[in-house]
């Protein structure tokens, strides 16, 4: 059994023997960043439910919990973690899931995990255990170190604990789908999402734009109305599949890029190679390119080139934003990490 | 390491040269009655006039601004509109104020994406304004929404009636341009919402001008409903009040707005504005509800059955627009109408877990008989967030003091009962000592080393937000 004080005991080990660590969940996200080095420090034995209050929308559990557990705790209340982070086969944690920020379709709308933190607890790079944030949505006091986390892949700490906000579960949902070329679909998507309907997902796949309302029965069948399209009352396994990454397009693909941009950015090169989502917020690209040439392409200030396969080995595969970006991340992980031991590496090859 | 300050008049004239280089005249300050406006913020019991003021308009000139007070270590304090009630923006006696309402232009406003691209002094209310004639909103809502502006908002994490179902600042924000404290360019977020990295952009959000200037900012922009009623009950009890407003969440139901008020707010606000409450009411509850047609209907008849079921002495249902602003009314304007049956007061912002309402409104009932001091509760319900106003007369001797210590207790109330000091008032210069109620020392020392990471120097708005160590230590041992 992994417990906070045997945690602290090995950041200690690590700093004196100036050994890396890693840091393991389900070690479901290996796709993401760069490969992990160190002495592995196993999360799953830490798990289970600390506090759960259904009238409060709050729920704080340890950080090995799967995602699947998560939910199926909540689903019990009738609650939902929104944002449908992936469960990868059950294997997905809390921890892994906060600190790779990963989620599904209907992130638009709902937020990522990172917008239902509520509070965290880290052990840091002194072996420190501390709590940062709280369990109320309102709080500013001192810096959000919780949703600092988000996306940190492990490098700034060891999360033990996370504190939630998780929202009603909706009643149903519903899925109009329309036959459209991806640039067209572009349009259609955003043109729809700038109306007031329940949305919850628009993506577009093999020759199909897909929107997904979701809510009460009584309220999503006259706003599907209101969309052109052939209406399906239930396509839940598809979202559950894009969700999880696990669409043959993901399958098939050799090369993947990951671009996230503005969602109504131009389309560009042949459908075919694409997948939309996040009603055009998010672009799946599976081909092979060159990465500078693809970033020149939609590199424009607000846009970020993720390369999920296809890397050369020990390459960097998320975006550089220049030097004093970077002056800031590093002294960041000083800050926190002072002796390097977490996961060096697995986010830049320079963290 | 120490700052190299202002402490002479002569220095005082040679930075403001060196600032006129690349600034106008009439934007750098340094008479004492040009600076007076800029001596405190909306918590004017700290007042401090600044060595000088200077009014930068574009992401440039800060960088500039930025590059010559580093150089020099001259502490900064951004300020934006100057509505924070934390004392946030309070000046510092040997350092530049740094005034971002000159940078208030509305850069683009892209409707089909949702996002609008905005300088930092743009007021919260004028962005929902520019896109009002697109169908759209930004949805977080600060009372001070019509003077307060965005880059102040992000740098309180600022909230709102709305925040319940929208969210706060750092829900609404999907990039930041900021200038470090050495005066360097750097975007953080992604238009695209997925960004790799430890978020810094959340970082900044609600981090009080103590690691960045925050020049430029984009929001998302949602569309405006096409419904929105509100539902007005009265209680003859404060806790029935509070379980009806546990028993909604509890439900599934998530209001767009859910605030209450106590008696003494109720009949502050009526006498002022005459918004139709009922004035012999314990405790009343606004729930608005927003969204289609049939989703606001289903929802007015779900909480109506919930607030009766909770002992509601009247439900009453807006039937029109001016209905629904004017039930509105009485809750916005519940500030100043407290201010007219009092000479001062002294508002508070703990956040507490809702199922504690009641036993943290007994709470502040018994401090309120032990100090002697009235005080009215306006509450954001639905989030958990209380306004309890603390009423007093600065003008008797040792009032103010006595205010301001029970307003540390009704924080301790509130840290004890699992919530925290501040919701979106931010920590400032006014709840230093209640962070040690909130951190453990190493948890302090953590979040000043974040501090440190970013501002080595501790230029940007210096002894604010997170104790220091040696605050800490003369704190503790009081």
């Amino acid at each position: 059994m992994t417990d906070p004080a045997g945690l602290q005991d090995r950041v200690r080990d690590a700093i004196a023997s100036q050994r890396a660590l890693c840091i393991v969940g389900g070690s479901s996200k290996r796709f993401l960043g760069r490969e992990q080095h160190g002495d592995p420090v196993d999360m799953r034995g830490y798990s289970g439910v600390v506090d759960y209050q259904p009238s409060e929308l709050v729920i704080t559990v340890r950080a090995g919990t799967t995602i699947s557990e998560l939910q199926s705790v909540l689903a019990a209340e009738n609650q939902v973690l929104a944002g449908e982070p992936p469960e990868f086969d059950g294997n997905a944690t809390v921890g892994g899931t906060l600190a790779c920020n990963l989620s599904g379709p209907s992130r638009p709308w709902s937020g990522s995990i990172r917008d239902h933190v509520l509070g965290v607890r880290i052990i840091n790079g002194k072996a420190e255990h501390l709590r940062f944030g709280g369990q109320v949505m309102k709080n500013v006091a001192g810096y959000d170190v919780s949703r600092l986390m988000a996306g940190s892949m492990g490098t700034l700490g060891i999360l033990t604990e996370v504190t939630l906000k998780v929202m009603p579960r909706p009643e149903a949902t519903i899925t109009v789908r329309r036959p459209i070329g991806a640039a067209d679909s572009l349009k259609a998507m955003n043109e729809i999402c700038r109306t007031p309907l329940p949305v919850a997902g628009a993506c577009w796949y093999e020759g199909e734009m897909r929107v997904r309302l979701a809510g009460l029965a009584s309220v999503i069948g006259p706003a599907a109305e209101r969309i052109e399209g052939g209406r399906v009352d239930e396509d839940d396994a598809f979202w559950w599949r894009l969700r999880e990454t696990d669409l043959p397009f993901f399958a098939a693909a050799r090369d993947l890029w990951c671009i996230s941009l503005r969602s109504n950015s131009e389309h560009f090169e042949r459908d075919e190679d694409w997948l939309i989502d996040w009603r055009g917020a998010r672009r799946w690209l599976a081909a092979s390119r060159d990465r500078d040439a693809l970033h020149a392409r939609v590199g424009d200030a607000g846009a970020e080139l993720w390369q999920l396969r296809g890397a050369a080995s020990g390459a960097d595969v998320f975006p550089e934003r220049g030097a004093a970006y970077r002056n800031m991340l590093l002294r960041l992980k000083q800050a926190l990490d002072p002796g390097g031991v977490f996961n060096p590496g697995r986010l830049y090859s320079w963290l | 390491m120490s700052t190299a300050q202002l402490e002479n008049p002569a220095s005082v004239v040679a930075l403001a040269a060196s600032f006129r280089e690349f600034l106008d005249d009439r934007h750098v300050v340094i008479a004492d009655e040009s600076k007076r406006p800029y001596e405190c913020d909306g918590l004017s019991v700290y007042k401090q006039l600044p060595g000088l003021v200077v009014m930068p308009s574009s992401t440039a000139e800060v960088q500039k601004i930025m590059q010559l007070c580093h150089r020099q270590r001259v502490p900064v304090v951004v300020r934006g509109a100057g509505t924070g009630l934390s004392g946030g923006a309070l000046p510092h006696p040997d350092g530049v104020l740094l005034s971002m309402a000159r940078l208030s232009k509305i850069l683009e406003i892209d409707p089909d994406a949702g996002l609008a691209r905005v300088q930092p002094g743009v007021t919260n209310l004028a962005i929902s304004a520019a896109c009002a004639p697109h169908g759209l909103f930004y949805a977080p809502d600060p009372s001070s929404q019509i003077a307060c502006s965005i880059g102040g908002n992000v740098a309180e994490n600022a909230g709102g009636v709305h925040c319940l179902k929208y969210g706060l600042t750092v829900h609404n924000v999907v990039q930041l341009t900021l200038v470090t404290v050495a005066g360097e360019i750097v975007t953080v977020g992604c238009e695209g919402l997925a960004s790799a990295g430890p978020d810094l952009m959340a970082l900044m959000v609600g981090s009080e001008g103590m690691l960045g200037v925050v020049t430029e900012v984009t929001v998302r922009l949602l569309p405006e409903p096409a419904r929105c009623r509100v539902v007005l009950a009265s209680f003859g009890q404060l806790e029935h009040a509070g379980d009806a407003v546990t028993a909604v969440i509890g439900e599934g139901i998530i209001p767009a707005g859910f605030e209450m008020m106590d008696s003494h707010a109720i009949r502050a606000a009526e006498d002022y504005v005459g918004a139709g409450y009922d004035t012999d009411a314990a405790a009343l509850l606004l729930c608005e509800l927003d969204g289609t047609e049939e989703e606001v209907a289903h929802g007015i008849e779900q909480v109506t059955a919930v607030f009766r079921r909770h002992g509601a002495t009247s439900v009453r249902v807006s039937q029109n627009e001016a209905e629904r602003l004017l039930f509105w009314k009485g809750r916005k304007s519940a500030f100043p109408a407290v201010g007219r049956i009092s000479p001062d007061y002294y508002c508070m912002d703990g956040t507490i877990p809702r199922r504690m309402l009641s036993r943290v409104l007994t709470g502040i009932s018994r401090l309120s008989g032990e100090y002697g001091l009235r005080v009215a509760n306006v509450f954001h319900a639905g989030d958990g967030n209380m306004h309890p106003l603390i009423l007093f007369d600065e003008s008797q001797p040792g009032e103010l003091q006595k205010a301001e210590k029970f307003g540390a207790a009704i924080l301790k109330l509130c840290v004890d009962a699992g919530g925290c000091i501040t919701g979106e008032h931010g920590v400032g210069i006014e709840k230093l000592e209640q962070m040690l109620d909130q951190f453990s020392d190493a948890e302090l020392a953590q979040l000043n080393a974040i501090k440190e990471a970013l501002d080595p120097e501790a230029l940007l708005n210096p002894g604010k937000g997170v104790p220091t160590l040696k605050r800490c230590q003369e704190y503790r041992s009081k």
